[in-house]
């Protein structure tokens, strides 16, 4: 053993080989090793679904409350059990214990919410800490009495996998079955309740014994989860699966579904690296996997994901710098085309563009570069030229622009020289439909040089942009 | 120095005043969590430093307060600005966005332990819950010029120090900036348009609330600190509407919290008959919820007791006065002069609030009994004249005025007359629709 450490990743853990993982990962790496993966994969497939309607219904947290308030449960069970005569160590007595103490922890809340002035965050936060803080303080009592058997009572704060047995392997799958059950026999109900509860309410659906229905299922899964996870990172086996499958599906049933598998997933690739890697505390790493698996969907999810999102940010805006370029160039064209007598041709300056838009010159020549792709322009040394559809496109884009303005000075009555801008941020937005409407109304009026052709603009052109 | 004496100020009071500090240091800066409604994010912060606390002590590979005190801090500022980035970019809402990021973050410290356990380091994760209130002492000389040079030289226990100049930091803070904070906990829109940075505001605070959690945290744990950070301010929000009072009341709330639950916790065993002490920190927090929940039950404006007494006292007044106007139309409709006690009762729909009613319109000597009978005093004619008066003008206003139908008007006239003053019922008297009899053909009492 080290006497001191010289950085974090010097923990010298000794890998698995490949023969030892695929056991570990179709269960057969001893039984033990067994019944733990088949275990947390149950428990975070009940949590998952469960947390799908939690996350909805914007109970995140009151669920993490309800995990700390299970403590003092725990603790006074055990104390009336001893006291009773009792072993006080039996499981069934302590969740008992637990889920009354986290039941009366939301009532409570409910009761603070309805019934003072405080915001449901301070009555969370509060009846969280003071619950938990009992709790603590009912253990240490524990502690005193001396009576031996109260080790383990510990363990429910951080969850202790290994000592998982084939009983609640079962009780885990009893728990995912019923989740399952009760999720698939009220499904319409819930889905109501979660989108609209005051519609619920309208269309007959008794929205309190709904909310109670799922709210009993949260005590269901933490009480099951507090000796795989522990009661302080339960939350996250209820919550990250539905808010990672939230970016994946707008539609409520893949939503549960997908939840479940999430966290089924977590479940069992979090205690499978429990099991073959030194040191790792199996709830911890359950949620850190189930983390992994959030930021992954927070960033590749297709509609929802950040990078989906972002790259439709950056395909705008260049559409948008692209359009401001061609019609700039098409501008400075018009203008140089009517001092020469003919339509609008030839090369112009890139510098002279860029200064009008006041762009960045390497953001000009990215644009430009991008633009010569596309087959829009033809660029030589410091000029650019417009191609046959560079052409087009250019006076398709000047049209709209203009168009827009013209509107806006005929039927929104704004001055012609307040117009330029507005138009700048509409026009890209409109539709093929629009545009032929607006040209035809404008062609009725006569203020229009012919179809398809730009009107002449509204205001002087040229000059740099603010 | 009594030897007892010199124990307490070595082991007893150094803790005590520890666990008091950490009180005071969170519960100032709770206040603007409680009102921006974001108390939760203490509760997240305190959970998300734990990986920073480690990975300060891993990287550094010393227990030395300052790199564990930086890294937990620059987790919690990442706290916050995770959750943040995850609620936009998720478009979660925050509950949702804190519950991912804290966990997930709580879940890496506590994986960093284990690792660190290995390196034959011990950082003991109940230690992150409870807290080490009981280690903080000191040993000073057995006498009180010993006590005060050990004092004054800086033999102070460390946790101690830390705790009392981070509650000197929020003390300060919320003093030179109690303008600023109090615009931005009310209107950020307001503040913004003042010329007061928001964000900026926000962010000082963010980062304070984090100092504060981290300063706290290893002498007093995590749970306490998410209670020292709200239950103070929200039982002086209880108690208060002013926010400069809430603030001192928040300080002394925590104060009491800190000396109350710590003193609970030493003495508690003996009557137990234990031998060990409880869990101070526990105490300290389980003591502040109760002063919490006092408040809930007791506090004078917003208490739920007094709520409902409000509640019954008008609801008596109501009855009172339905009593009296009753007895008034029966003397009107000729002949019947009184009302039988029972029958009172049972048109006042019974029960306690038609006992006190009756009750007190006989000591206000607005009613009395003759035989069986209940009959108006002369006061008690005035009074009713008016309430009936009032009722009448109602119905006139309702059915002039408004153009309500002349038999629908009578229920809310009822209502109405309760809340009618002279004055308004002078005001309603001046309308065109004013004239010496109600809708119904009754004479309007002058």
């Amino acid at each position: 053993m080290q006497d001191r450490i010289t950085s974090i990743t010097d923990t010298s853990a000794q890998w698995p080989s490949a023969g030892e993982v695929w056991r570990t990962l179709t269960l057969q790496a001893g039984y033990n090793t067994g019944i733990v993966v088949l275990a947390a994969a149950l428990l975070g497939i009940a949590a998952g679904t469960i947390g799908a309607f939690a996350l909805l219904r914007k109970r995140s947290m009151m669920a993490d409350a309800l995990a700390h308030c299970t403590l003092p449960g725990i603790a006074l069970a055990f104390l009336m059990a001893t006291w009773l005569g009792g072993q006080g160590r039996g499981l069934p007595v302590l969740l008992l214990g637990a889920s009354v103490t986290g039941v009366l922890g939301v009532v409570v809340v409910q009761a603070i919410v309805r019934h003072t002035r405080l915001r449901e965050d301070a009555a969370i936060g509060s009846v969280l800490s003071v619950f938990f803080g009992a709790g603590v303080v009912l253990l240490s009592v524990i502690q005193n009495l001396r009576t031996g058997g109260q080790g383990g009572l510990n363990h429910f704060i951080y969850g202790q996998t290994a000592a998982m047995q084939e009983s609640d392997a079962w009780l885990m799958a009893a728990a995912a079955m019923a989740a399952a059950a009760v999720v698939a026999l009220f499904f319409k109900e819930f889905r109501v309740v979660c989108f609209d509860d005051r519609f619920a309410a309208s269309i007959g659906v008794r929205v309190w014994w709904m909310d109670l229905l799922m709210m009993s299922l949260v005590v269901v899964a933490t009480v099951i989860g507090l000796q795989a996870v522990g009661l302080i990172l339960i939350v996250a086996m209820l919550v990250i699966p539905a808010a990672a499958a939230r970016f994946w599906t707008e539609r409520l049933g893949p939503l549960v579904v997908l939840a479940g598998v999430i966290g089924g997933l977590s479940g069992y690739l979090g205690a499978s690296a429990s099991a073959l890697l030194p040191r790792m505390p199996a709830g911890a790493v359950i949620v850190l996997t189930a983390g992994v698996l959030f930021l992954a969907s927070l960033l590749l999810a297709p509609s929802r994901g950040v990078l989906a999102a972002g790259a439709r940010h950056i395909r705008v805006r260049v559409r948008i710098a692209s359009d401001h370029f061609l019609r700039a160039m098409y501008e400075h064209l018009e203008t140089a085309g009517a001092a020469a007598g003919n339509g609008p041709a030839g090369a112009i300056s890139l510098r002279a563009v860029a200064a009008d838009r006041r762009w960045s010159r390497p953001g000009a020549s990215l644009l430009t570069w991008w633009m010569e792709r596309r087959g829009l322009i033809r660029r030589h040394d410091g000029t650019a030229s417009l191609t046959p559809r560079g052409l087009d496109e250019a006076a398709r884009v000047t049209r709209n622009h203009r168009l827009w303005e013209e509107f806006l000075v005929r039927y929104a009555h704004l001055a012609a020289s307040h117009v330029d801008r507005s138009a700048d941020l509409v026009e890209h937005a409109l539709s093929r439909k629009i545009v032929d409407e607006l040209e035809e109304s404008l062609l009725a009026k006569g203020r229009m040089p012919g179809p398809g052709r730009p009107p002449r603009s509204v205001h002087p052109i040229g000059g740099p942009r603010s | 120095m009594s030897p007892g004496l010199h124990l307490f100020i070595s082991l007893d009071l150094p803790a005590m005043l520890t666990g008091t500090l950490a009180m005071v240091a969170c519960g100032l800066l709770g206040n603007f969590l409680v009102l921006r409604r974001m108390s939760l994010l203490g509760d997240a912060v305190s959970h998300a430093v734990l990986p920073g606390l480690v990975a300060g002590f891993l990287i550094t590979g010393s227990r030395a307060t300052l790199p564990m005190f930086l890294g937990a801090a620059a987790a919690g500022v990442i706290t916050v600005v995770l959750i943040e980035a995850i609620r936009r970019l998720g478009r979660m809402e925050p509950g949702a966005a804190m519950a991912v990021v804290f966990s997930t973050l709580f879940a890496l410290g506590v994986l960093l332990i284990q690792q660190a356990h290995a390196e034959g380091v011990d950082l003991d994760p109940d230690c992150v819950l409870n807290g080490q209130l009981e280690a903080v002492f000191w040993s000073p000389p057995p006498d009180w010029g010993g006590v005060l040079r050990a004092a004054l030289t800086g033999g102070l226990p460390r946790e101690l120090l830390t705790l009392a100049g981070t509650a000197l930091v929020a003390g300060a803070f919320v003093a030179m900036f109690f303008k600023e904070l109090r615009v931005v906990s009310f209107d950020p829109a307001l503040a913004t348009s003042l010329g007061i940075r928001a964000g900026a505001m926000h962010f000082a605070l963010m980062v304070l609330v984090a100092a504060a959690v981290v300063a706290s945290f290893e002498a007093v744990g995590s749970i306490l600190v998410i209670a020292a950070l709200v239950c103070p301010p929200a039982t002086a929000r209880l108690l208060t509407d002013r926010l400069g009072t809430q603030i001192w009341l928040s300080l002394g709330l925590s104060i009491a919290a800190g000396m109350i639950g710590y003193l609970l916790a030493i003495t508690a065993p003996s009557w137990l008959g234990g031998a060990s002490s409880l869990s101070a920190a526990g105490m300290i927090t389980v003591v502040s919820g109760g002063l919490l929940g006092l408040a809930i039950i007791a506090a004078p404006q917003h208490g739920i007791l007094a709520k409902r007494l409000r509640h019954a006292r008008t609801a008596v007044t109501v009855a009172r006065e339905d009593l009296l106007s009753t007895l008034y139309r029966l003397e009107e409709s000729a002949g019947h002069h009184g009302l039988a006690a029972e029958k009172a009762l049972l048109a006042l729909g019974g029960g306690r609030t038609a006992r006190k009613a009756v009750a007190q319109a006989r000591s206000r000597a607005e009613v009395a009994h003759r035989g069986d009978l209940l009959v108006l005093t002369d006061r008690g004619r005035d009074r009713a004249q008016a309430l009936v008066r009032a009722h009448r003008l109602w119905e006139s206003f309702l059915v002039g005025e408004l153009g309500l139908a002349a038999d629908h008007v009578h229920p809310r006239a009822e209502m109405l007359k309760h809340i009618t003053d002279p004055s308004m019922a002078a005001r309603l008297k001046v309308g065109p629709a004013s004239g010496k009899l109600d809708p119904h053909g009754r004479p309007i009492p002058e």
